[in-house]
């Protein structure tokens, strides 16, 4: 080992072994510019065409097994992928990071379309908790109800779910949208720190409990306010939005937003004057 | 973590007993520490039916103490002769293991308390079930294992409801898993999945007033509260929704009777369930997948919301 006590501070660590390169911005030209596309790399990602369409019938297959096979579909470039007989098994469909339609002839377990990045799917049954737990970009749309914990940390994309949900839906999302045509259960909004959510039926108890940031619309009732969440005026610009949004998810057609609530974090539990650097540059 | 299952058919008997196999075994995965069955089954309704336990299963994973078999007989002895001096007279008797027996009895009942306290009074003897219907059978194993053992395939009736058992609390043994009876009402059973918090407290006040517990499973408290509760005229209903703010904790149960079957969620929705309801069949357990053992084509499910309660009849 190098004598640390002799070496500079600057280069103490890469004496130590933990540097092998110092970083000058290239490594992020190189993998990171788009125009660059032959450099440009994301772990996972095929390049498929929509028009290339398969079934796949996962009836006698584990989750395990039916994931290496949509994976090994898309890297034969087929775009469009049905899935057939899903009946109800767990953790279908995760961490697809790639652009790609997939339909679910069915319904899911728990944890279906969870750590996914830029699909957009469509599950003609039902889904069990945690459903695109923690989805990037992409759309994934469910036809009938869905369980709790539905789009539990998501950072993008839209989660439309046409029936209902249940509890702790939203809970920890950091981003994205959330649309649930029926009613949702106890403490949606469960500590969001970004996103918005809404619900044209009903809600239960406890929303928005803890939520840091974000905004949650309600068209029914309100079981109960959680902790730090309140009424705010809902503008004309946020109705333009509920409009367009709900016209893409394809529900609530002739539902009048005018008349939904909105709920917002009242930043009183935590302390909110120290305002992360980039708000901190908005302000001035 | 633990995984519950029922089913109740409605205006009709079905194979219940291989129905709920099929169904907890699909849950295999939340636990197979221990499986029990609470199953309904048709019978002309005349006799008491009387599933007791004179010893535990010492098999591998069990952390109960080996007894010789020469104890067992000893006890099932002396149930036989306590029987006889309550005057209830055996009808029909089967042993299916060393350590566990089913019994047809011709009994007048009086009070049912009374009759319980008196055999359980044999030490290492445990009443699991007394009903006219219900059949409580527990044991170590998965689901398959304890079905194949008791030859439970071949039940018919009209509703049942089951427990695949992660033993966290309290130890791996007949006495703690599940279904709990509901002591001493005739043909009520009870299965959870959750903790409850205030277990000791509500122990201790319903001690007092003379109810049993037979292990450290707060599992249990679930069945002796709402049998309390209905010794105190509460319908089955009444003493569930009572439940969800007596009972501290997370849980969602399913509570059986003679005619009916009912489900309850605590108020933060904290522990899973699905729920397929029709006229003819409600079906339901902590995972869709149970559901589909039984009803493999695509159908209609939901998870009911926090703190609800329902209740449905055969």
């Amino acid at each position: 080992m190098a004598n640390l006590k002799t070496v500079s501070k600057k280069t103490k660590a890469q004496a130590m072994g933990m540097h092998t390169e110092v970083l000058t911005g290239r490594t992020q030209q190189k993998f990171f510019n788009p125009d660059e596309a032959e450099n440009f790399y994301y772990f996972g990602t095929y390049d498929v065409d929509f028009n290339k369409r398969t079934d796949l019938d996962v009836k006698d297959m584990t989750a395990p097994e039916a994931n290496k096979e949509i994976d090994n579909l898309m890297s034969q470039g087929y775009g469009t992928i049905v899935i057939k007989n899903p009946q109800g098994k767990h953790s279908l469909g995760v961490g697809i990071l790639n652009k790609l339609n997939l339909i679910f002839e069915g319904s899911l377990g728990y944890f279906g379309m969870g750590s996914c990045d830029g699909p957009i799917v469509r599950i003609n049954g039902r889904v069990g908790w945690s459903c695109a737990e923690n989805l990037m970009a992409g759309k994934v749309v469910i036809e009938k109800n869905a369980g709790s914990c539905f789009g539990a940390a998501i950072r993008g994309g839209d989660l439309i779910c046409k029936g209902s949900v249940g509890a702790r839906t939203g809970i920890d999302m950091k981003g994205g949208t959330i649309i649930i045509g029926g009613d949702a259960g106890a403490f949606t909004g469960f500590m969001m720190q970004r996103g918005r959510i809404i619900i044209l039926g009903d809600v239960g108890i406890n929303l928005g409990d803890s939520m840091y940031d974000g905004t949650i619309f309600v068209g029914g009732e309100i079981g109960s306010y959680g902790s730090d969440a309140v009424d705010s005026d809902l503008t004309l610009s946020d109705q333009d939005w509920l409009r367009r949004k709900l016209k893409v998810a394809e529900i609530g057609e002739n539902f009048d937003v005018s008349k939904m609530k909105k709920i917002v974090a009242g930043k009183k539990l935590w302390n909110y004057d120290n305002l992360e650097p980039t708000e901190k540059k908005g302000a001035i | 973590m633990c995984g519950i299952a029922g089913l109740i058919h409605r205006g009709k008997s079905s194979n219940v007993g291989s129905e709920l196999q099929g169904m907890l075994q699909a849950l295999k995965h939340r636990g197979e520490d221990s499986t029990g069955y609470a199953l309904y089954g048709d019978t002309d309704g005349k006799n008491f039916i009387m599933r007791f336990k004179v010893g535990e299963n010492v098999g591998e994973g069990s952390s109960s103490v080996m007894e010789d078999v020469s104890v067992y007989d000893e006890r099932k002895k002396i149930v036989d002769q306590t029987l006889a001096e309550l005057g209830a007279k055996v009808i029909k008797e089967e042993r299916t293991l060393p350590y566990s027996l089913r019994y047809e009895i011709d009994y007048d009942v009086k009070d049912l308390l009374n009759f319980s306290q008196t055999i359980e009074s044999i030490p290492g003897v445990e009443i699991l079930s007394i009903g006219k219907s219900l059949e409580v059978i527990k044991d170590l194993g998965n689901a398959k294992a304890v079905c194949d053992r008791y030859s439970l395939d071949k039940l018919v009736g009209t509703h049942a409801i089951g427990h695949a058992r992660m033993a966290t609390e309290s130890g791996v043994d007949i006495k703690s898993a599940h279904p709990f009876w509901g002591y001493p009402f005739s043909d009520v059973s009870v299965v959870h999945n959750g903790q409850l918090t205030n277990y000791w407290n509500n122990r201790r006040a319903l001690e007092n007033k003379g109810m049993r517990f037979m292990s450290e499973c707060d599992s249990e408290l679930i069945a002796v509260y709402i049998a309390q509760k209905m010794r105190e005229g509460a319908s089955l209903e009444e003493g569930m929704k009572d439940s969800l703010t007596g009972l501290d904790g997370v849980f969602t149960y399913f509570v059986a009777t003679k005619d009916s079957l009912g489900m309850a969620k605590d108020t933060m929705a904290a522990k899973p369930l699905v729920l397929y309801e029709s006229d003819d069949l409600v079906a339901m357990g902590s995972e869709e997948i149970a559901i589909r053992s039984v009803l493999p084509q695509e159908i209609d499910t939901y998870d009911p919301f926090d703190g609800e309660v329902k209740v449905w009849r055969i």
